[in-house]
């Protein structure tokens, strides 16, 4: 009997994925599905003067990581814009050399959007945004490590080749 | 049951990629926590450092080889990937063309154009010049074009017949003035700061003068200008630094049971030359009982001696003689770079930057992330 409750329960939970897929596929900076279209056309305007000079910061605040919905603490898809396998596959293999990860994976849905999404389950004890964020300190300190080894090798073998 | 920890030849084996003679075996990396029971593999900087290494084979302006030693294919693939798409050269974007009689269709001349490779000083280049953003609002590009986002250039070619050619000349370039169209004929028009950073032998010129453009004959003329911007070969395959960034995987070769005599020469040229080498056998190992050896003294026997230049071709494999004798493979952590740059940048550079690249777009992430929680 308990079983079939759940059974029954399924396609609630289905129609709650439903709601999901109603938000919006692609990534939109937060706050602005409330600003009515007039008000934004009117914010680009003023802002178009001030643009020229301040554009490499303006790129810097679009939010291009989103967490997706139906997350959890411990399990949890993120999406990335701009993103494709040249950091998604770096960024799984440091991800999964975590202890604390169970699962790690990237995927690129659709190679005509620009966008890359990871998904990442973890043991209890750490989050899934705290093991995507060791994963790109983790990166960064690799990649430390492989410039410095680079500059000792190419002096080694300057000043073997030219003794 | 307390855990073993894994032996030397253990861990040399779990790098190996196998090759047999239709078939590979142990393609994926195993390193991962949980993998093996009893081992850790966790990330740890400091295990990393001490296992990773890297060699030079090779390091000119416009080739440069090296190898990565001890790094996982996601991250050495990384690398390549930045070289070849996310590292930015500056290049001819636009062309303005006044004139053009020659036989070549002005799209295809500006083609052509893009795709020649120019060099200039480096300070001006990395540093001075910006990227070029085409403004949205097609009444602004005009006040869009800077001293540091903007390098122009100028075409401006007219063939004529040569008088002072001897009668009966049938050379083309030596019965008409500029009958070809060199890359060196293109000039650089220096604005604003650009003749601080882009003079003498600083100068914005193509890394090879005697690319062909065009062919002219009298008459003909070309008159263009142009105009150059920074960009990234995932845009466009000219802006790419190189012209090749590859990486492949250090083979391996394994005798296992001794290759003798006349066998051994067909081994080595089983091989590109300098792989296998021919030494004899000495006494001491033709005493040693179950080596192979027993009675072959002073005869040939074939040796390994430079892996790296071999291609894995398989050919060995081919042959009953050497069936069970030998064992190729690759091992998995050792890439062996090779890049050739087109001139802009050095080729050491370019991994350097893309090295560097990959490390801001991680920290750039992170920030994001942690924006993101906010």
């Amino acid at each position: 009997m308990p079983r079939a409750t759940a059974r029954k329960e399924e396609p609630a939970e289905a129609g709650s994925d439903i709601v999901m897929d109603e938000a919006p596929t692609s990534h939109q900076p937060e706050g602005r599905d409330d600003m009515s279209v007039d008000q934004d056309d009117e914010n680009d305007e003023a802002g178009d003067v001030e643009e020229d000079d301040a554009e490499e910061e303006e790129e810097e605040d679009v939010q291009r990581v989103r967490l997706l919905p139906g997350s959890t603490p411990t399990a949890a898809s993120f999406e990335f814009l701009n993103e494709g396998h040249t950091l998604g596959n770096a960024l799984r293999y440091i991800i999964m050399k975590n202890r604390d990860v169970e699962f790690c994976a990237y995927a690129i849905p659709h190679p005509s959007e620009a966008k890359m999404n990871v998904r990442i389950q973890t043991f209890e004890g750490t989050t899934a945004i705290q093991a995507l964020e060791k994963g790109l300190q983790d990166l960064q300190e690799l990649c430390d490590v492989v410039t410095d080894k680079f500059i000792d090798a190419r002096e080694k073998f300057a000043a073997s080749a030219s003794s | 049951m307390p855990h073993k920890p894994p032996t030397k030849e253990e861990l040399e084996r779990r790098k190996i990629v196998g090759i047999n003679e239709e078939t590979i075996t142990d393609v994926s990396s195993t390193d991962f926590p949980g993998h093996y029971p009893g081992e850790d593999h966790s990330w740890d900087i400091e295990s990393f450092r001490r296992g990773f290494r890297i060699e030079f084979h090779q390091n000119d302006p416009f080739e440069a080889s090296f190898s990565l030693i001890g790094v996982d294919a996601s991250i050495a693939n990384a690398f390549r990937r930045i070289m070849i798409a996310d590292i930015p050269t500056l290049a001819i974007e636009t062309v303005f063309i006044n004139n053009n009689t020659s036989v070549i269709q002005d799209e295809v001349l500006s083609h052509r154009l893009g795709l020649i490779p120019f060099k200039g000083g480096h300070e001006g280049l990395h540093k001075f010049l910006k990227w070029w953003r085409k403004p949205t609002d097609e009444a602004l590009v005009n006040n869009s074009y800077y001293d540091y986002n903007t390098v122009s250039l100028r075409l401006e070619v007219q063939c004529e017949h040569n008088d002072k050619a001897a009668a009966g000349e049938t050379d083309p370039t030596k019965l008409y003035k500029h009958a070809h169209v060199y890359a060196r004929d293109i000039e650089f028009c220096p604005v604003g700061r650009q003749d601080k950073y882009f003079s003498g032998a600083d100068i914005i010129a193509p890394v090879n003068p005697d690319i062909l453009i065009a062919k002219l004959r009298p008459g003909q003329e070309i008159s263009l200008s142009m105009h150059m911007h920074k960009g990234v070969g995932s845009d466009h395959a000219k802006f790419s630094p190189v012209a090749t960034a590859s990486y492949r995987l250090m083979p391996v070769i394994k005798i296992e049971r001794p290759i003798l005599g006349r066998d051994a020469e067909k081994f080595a040229r089983c091989f590109p030359r300098g792989v296998i080498g021919l030494e004899k056998v000495t006494k001491k190992e033709a005493a040693q009982k179950g080596s192979g050896y027993e009675g072959h003294d002073g005869e040939l026997k074939a040796v390994v001696v430079d892996p790296m230049r071999d291609t894995v071709s398989r050919e060995c494999l081919r042959h009953d003689e050497f069936k069970g004798k030998v064992k190729l493979g690759r091992r998995r952590d050792h890439f062996i770079y090779l890049v050739e740059s087109t001139g802009q940048w050095e080729s050491d550079a370019i991994f350097l930057e893309a090295v560097a690249h990959l490390k801001k777009r991680a920290a750039d992430l992170e920030k994001q992330v942690i924006n993101m929680v906010r």
